[in-house]
Order: C-alpha cells, then sequence, then structure tokens
C-alpha cells in the first residue's frame, strides 16, 4: 500500500515534467527499437538461410582444378574424364553422382537472336537436380527444357523450337522452375539438353563439373573428403567444396553482423540511460525541499528512494513498451522489404528480441535512476529543508 | 525513570551539546542543555536569531542527533538509534508545524494530510480520518482538493497542522508557526494550538520571536548562545 502511493508521486513526477520525461522516454525508445528489430532482422535472416541450407546444403561440388596460372592465354579449359567421375561415384556410392556438361552459346527463336547457358545432363539425373514447372522432362535426344526466366524472355512455349549456332535445333518439351541463386548449376537462363546430344555438338573432352548429392548431411565432409583421397592424391586435378561449409560460413558471417547491430543497439540504450541520469538527476535537485519536507515527516531513506526507482522504472516501461511495438512494426515492415515474407518474424525466436530489447529498456532505466535516487534517500534531511 | 513516582517525561535532555564542525571552526550551536518537558506541557523557546533555537527544536524532532550527552524522547534514548529508528518515531509520534508550511507541492491539501497517515498506515481508507482532521482544522471543504499553491498562508497552515495531527502524535513541534501570517491570521492559528494543547492533551513545543505569541504557552525557555538562560 505504501509502494502505491510512491508510485503515484513517480507518476505525477513524469507527469509534471513530461517534456523531460518524453525525451528520456524517446532515447529509451531508440535504443529498444535498435536492439530489437536488428535481433529480429538478423535472426529472421539466419532463419532463411538455415532453410536454404537444407535445401540446397546437400551438395558436393567436384570442377576442374584452376591452376595457378600454369595454363594461361586461352586454351581450352579443363575438365574432369569419364573416368575420374567414374571413381567418384565409387568413392561416394550409393550416394548419386551427376556429371554435368555446360557451355554457352548464340541462340535462334525463331528469327530472334539470344544467348544462353547450355547444360548437358543425363536425362535420369534431371529430375534429382531440378523441379519441372510444366510440359515434361527430356526423353529424346532432340528434345531440351528450358529454364523459366529464359523461356520467358524469349516467350518459349511447349513445341517451340530454338537453333543452337551451328549445331541444329531442339525442341522445347519442358520448362524448369526457376532455381535462384545456388552454387552448382542455375538453368534459370538457359537450357538443359541430354548429354548425348552435347557430346555430338560440342565434342567435349570432359565434364565441366561433378554434383554429387549427398543423402545424410552427417556424412557430406566424409564424402568430399572420399573424393579428394581418390583424385587428388598425386596431384591437384580436382577442387572440391561442400555447400553446407558455405552456407555456414555464410551464417557465421550473419550472426556476427548481428551481433555487431545489436552491439550499436546497445550502445544507444547506454545514451539513453545517461539521459535518464541526467533527468533522474534534475529531477531530485529540484525537488530537494520536497523530499525534505518528506523525510521530516517520516518518510524513511529506502522510500524516497523507491519513489524515484519507480520514476525510472515508469520511463523504462513507457519507452520499453513503446519501443516493443515499434520494433514489431519495424521488424514486420523489414521483413516483407528485405526477405519477401513475415515468416520468419512470427518465430519465438525472433519475437524474444522484442522481450530482449524491452528488459534493456527497463534494465538500462532502473540502472540509470539508482544513483539519483540513491542520492536523493542520503539526503539530510535538515538541510533539504533549508534549501530552496 | 530514577524516580517511579514520577511520570516518565516526554523530553529529557541532560547536558546536550551540538556542535556544527566547520572548515572555519567547529560551531557550538547547543552547549550542555538539560532540560525536562512533561506530557501536556505548551512551552515557547525564545531568544535572539542564531542562539540555537532551531537546533533544539531539530534534536527534539530526531531530525538530528546530539554530539554530546543524552537525549530521552517517551522514555527512548535517541543516541545509537538508526536512522530508521528515528525516522519511525518522527512518523508516529511527532508532528511538525514549519513557518514555510512546507506542505508538498505536488499534493493537494486532502492528500497532503493524507500522506503520512497512509506512510504510518499503509491505510487505503485513510480519506476518512484526513478530512475529519482537516474539518477540525475549519478548513472549508470546497478547499480540500486546491493545491497549496492556490491556498492562502493561513489556508495552509491550517493543512499544515491538520497534517501534523493526522497520526495522532503526542508532540507537535513548531518553529515560528505564525512567522508568516499577520497578526489576526497568527491568532487565528495560535487558537488552534492552544485548543490541541488544552483538550487534546498535546504536548507542544514552538519557537517564536513574538512575545505576544509566547504569551499563549505555558512555559518559555529562553536560549542564548546555546544555553539555556
Ligand atoms: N547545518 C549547520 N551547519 C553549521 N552551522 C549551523 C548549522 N545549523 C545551524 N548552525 C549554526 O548554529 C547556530 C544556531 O542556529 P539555529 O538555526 O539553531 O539558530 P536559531 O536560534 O534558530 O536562529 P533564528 O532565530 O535565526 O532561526 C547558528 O550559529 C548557526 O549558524
Ligand atoms: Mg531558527
Amino acid at each position: 500500500m505504501q509502494s502505491a502511493v510512491f508510485f503515484d508521486f513517480a507518476k505525477r513526477n513524469v507527469k509534471i515534467h513530461w517534456v523531460r520525461s518524453l525525451l528520456a522516454v524517446l532515447g529509451i525508445i531508440i535504443g529498444v527499437v535498435t536492439i530489437s528489430s536488428m535481433g529480429i532482422l538478423g535472426n529472421s535472416l539466419v532463419l532463411s538461410i538455415s532453410d536454404s541450407l537444407s535445401t540446397v546444403g546437400d551438395t558436393v561440388i567436384v570442377s576442374p582444378h584452376t591452376g595457378s596460372g600454369v595454363r594461361m592465354g586461352g586454351t581450352t579449359s579443363d575438365s574432369i574424364s569419364e573416368r575420374d567421375v567414374e571413381q567418384i561415384r565409387r568413392a561416394v556410392a550409393p550416394d548419386v553422382t551427376i556429371p554435368v556438361y555446360s557451355g554457352g552459346s548464340r541462340m535462334k527463336v525463331g528469327t530472334e537472336d539470344t544467348a544462353g547457358v547450355i547444360y548437358g545432363l543425363k536425362p535420369d539425373d534431371i529430375p534429382i537436380l531440378l523441379d519441372l514447372k510444366e510440359g515434361s522432362y527430356i526423353r529424346g535426344a532432340s528434345g531440351a527444357m528450358a529454364g523459366e526466366r529464359f523461356a520467358e524472355e524469349n516467350n518459349l512455349k511447349i513445341g517451340s523450337r530454338i537453333t543452337i549456332a551451328d549445331k541444329g535445333s531442339l525442341r522445347i518439351v519442358g520448362i524448369l522452375k526457376e532455381r535462384g541463386m545456388g552454387f552448382d548449376i542455375n538453368p534459370d537462363y538457359g537450357i538443359v539438353v541430354e548429354d548425348k546430344w552435347f557430346e555430338q555438338a560440342y565434342d567435349p573432352a570432359g565434364y565441366d563439373l561433378v554434383i554429387v548429392k549427398v543423402k545424410d548431411l552427417g556424412t557430406i565432409a566424409a564424402v568430399k573428403e572420399a573424393i579428394e583421397k581418390k583424385l587428388n592424391r598425386r596431384d591437384t586435378i580436382v577442387d572440391v567444396i561442400d555447400t553446407k561449409a558455405i552456407l555456414e560460413t555464410i551464417l557465421d558471417a550473419f550472426g556476427r553482423i548481428t551481433t555487431f547491430t545489436t552491439a550499436i543497439g546497445g550502445i544507444s540504450l547506454i545514451v539513453a540511460g545517461v539521459s535518464i541520469l541526467n533527468i533522474m538527476m534534475m529531477s531530485v535537485t529540484e525537488r530537494i525541499r520536497e523530499i525534505g519536507i518528506m523525510r521530516s515527516i517520516g518518510t524513511q531513506r529506502k522510500e524516497v528512494m523507491k519513489m524515484f526507482l519507480f520514476e525510472a522504472f515508469i520511463l523504462g516501461l513507457i519507452g520499453s513498451s513503446i519501443g516493443g511495438l515499434l520494433s514489431f512494426i519495424g521488424g514486420y515492415a523489414v521483413s516483407i522489404v528485405m526477405l519477401e515474407s513475415t515468416q520468419y518474424l512470427f518465430v519465438p525466436s525472433s519475437l524474444v528480441y522484442i522481450l530482449y530489447g524491452m528488459a534493456f529498456g527497463i534494465g538500462t532505466s532502473m540502472l540509470s535512476g539508482f544513483y539519483p535516487a540513491w542520492k536523493a534517500s542520503e539526503l539530510n534531511p535538515i538541510e533539504a529543508l533549508r534549501h530552496d | 525513570m530514577e524516580n517511579p513516582s514520577e511520570p516518565e517525561p516526554v523530553m529529557r535532555f541532560t547536558d546536550v551539546t551540538k556542535v556544527y564542525p566547520l572548515p572555519a571552526g567547529d560551531v557550538v550551536a547547543l552547549n550542555k542543555i538539560s532540560l525536562y518537558i512533561a506530557q501536556g506541557e505548551f512551552i515557547a523557546i525564545m531568544g535572539p536569531s542564531g542562539s540555537g533555537k532551531s537546533t533544539l527544536l531539530n534534536l527534539m524532532g530526531c531530525l538530528d542527533t546530539p554530539t554530546e550527552g543524552e537525549l530521552y524522547i517517551k522514555g527512548k534514548r535517541v543516541k545509537g538509534m538508526t536512522d530508521e529508528e528515528l525516522t519511525s518515531l518522527r512518523r508516529d509520534h511527532i508532528g511538525f508545524i514549519f513557518q514555510q508550511f512546507n506542505l508538498i507541492p505536488l499534493l493537494t491539501a486532502l492528500e497532503n494530510v493524507q500522506y503520512p497517515f497512509i506512510l504510518k498506515t499503509g491505510a487505503a481508507d485513510s480519506k476518512g480520518r484526513s478530512i475529519e482532521v482537516l474539518e477540525s482544522m475549519s478548513l472549508e471543504t470546497n478547499l480540500f482538493s486546491h493545491k497549496p499553491s492556490e491556498l492562502s498562508g493561513g489556508q495552509q497552515q491550517r493543512v499544515a497542522i491538520a497534517r501534523a495531527l493526522v497520526n495522532d502524535p503526542e508532540i507537535l513541534l513548531a518553529d515560528e508557526p505564525t512567522g508568516n501570517l499577520d497578526t489576526k491570521t497568527g491568532s487565528a492559528i495560535m487558537e488552534l494550538l492552544s485548543d490541541l494543547n488544552r483538550n487534546r492533551g498535546k504536548t507542544i513545543i514552538m519557537v517564536t520571536h513574538d512575545p505576544k505569541i509566547a504569551e499563549y504557552a505555558h512555559r518559555t525557555i529562553r536560549i542564548v548562545d546555546g544555553k539555556i538562560v
């Protein structure tokens, strides 16, 4: 009950000096919003990358070793021979090995000139790697599949014909689903043809890329090592990367950025804390006489202290509540703009940052209020009474 | 205490000295004061400016403690009490009336009176008691909700006395209670205090410069240079 009186005093003081209170609250709001929104943003990014991790993070990519400047001046690029592919296949079994030819070419659709990437894949491997949007997968050597963006830009439909410079023409049998950025192949802006057709058209020395799809994510490092052991025993002839490691590196970097930006939020809270300290000191100084009166008629030291701590608490609570609300709105806006989805906002691991922000906001206020409150409680009642 | 047949005095000072240590040299504000004040007395303290009257009153009100000597209030030894105990003693047994009225500017007249009552009892229904006391000070009801800044000096002092009385203390300490009031208002306030002493048995100790005001008291203590003369 006594506490209610001091809470009431604190409330009135916050209200009477509302301009000052507003400024203090503003500082807290900024701090809380910075901490929470940075936390939410960072967490959403990490979550969205983690999601990709499970979809494309199961891949080991083997590419010809790009020597350290030994092969200068436009000679044919390295490739992976059929023999090497067989060795990889044996090394990683039962995981699937997918050898890939790739190249680029000028093409003609009707009378329109265009250009794009051409991937040559075994028909059986295509469904493992790529999703179909419409039409069907390749069956015969005269069929081709177009990437979604490529099809859009060149007005390709199922049944359209496309002429590859000097190499003959192909019929589009299927359109692939847009795949987006990946580490292995990206046929969005090109076409996929049967490996046989590619061999007959270009007569390549070997494959440009070998993709290994790993079933058990836990074995990915072992798969990578097995390939390296087999092929790079004497000379380094292939480079082997696993996408999981890459994604984890990116994830790690984002984590660090999040920590950094959250720390900036922390700094702004410290600034807010200093402004609260200032305002509370002002509040104490101009109420010295009032404190003297209260003490002389029987208010305990700890009760004076309580009153000022309540004041700091109220400022912190208002600032944190508004800040929490704004962070939520801000997080929502940023999620939509940057991630084009709010699915990573409405999860506990994101929302908890709002609670963190608010807790830090209130904590900072209380901490800043502590010294002024203690100062007030230590005043000598007689001297305080004489003050004006 | 030494003599069981005598009632324990409300205040007992034995060789009380108060020294303010200052860089320029110690100021002896009170010099070996000894005095007894019995229950129900009405005492005026007089003396020239700087003689130590306020210092004496502050000691009586437990706002300060003696440098030397013993001081008992209601039989309790003040020396060695913690700040918390001294504060509780002020809250429960002593009412202060100041020359400057010293109401809390943030609070209305009624809230000012309620405040010490809530401090002591923690009671939510502090209103009834506070209204009763304010009415006994013959303050118009429509002024209860006024802030101190909206009240005249005489009205403020009535509120201040009501505040001093709300916890029903045995002792009232007043430092020049009429010092900021005109003669007529001052007399009215003195009538109120006399009545509290006569009919409610309050022990009143009052500092004043004005011999006319001192006439309301039964006994006058004169101090010069920190000594009773
Ligand atoms: N806090 C203090 N520090 C130092 N000296 C003090 C302090 N309080 C009082 N004094 C000194 O003690 C002496 C007595 O002061 P006190 O206030 O008791 O006088 P007073 O009789 O009430 O005077 P007045 O009639 O002017 O109010 C004075 O010399 C004063 O300067
Ligand atoms: Mg004085």
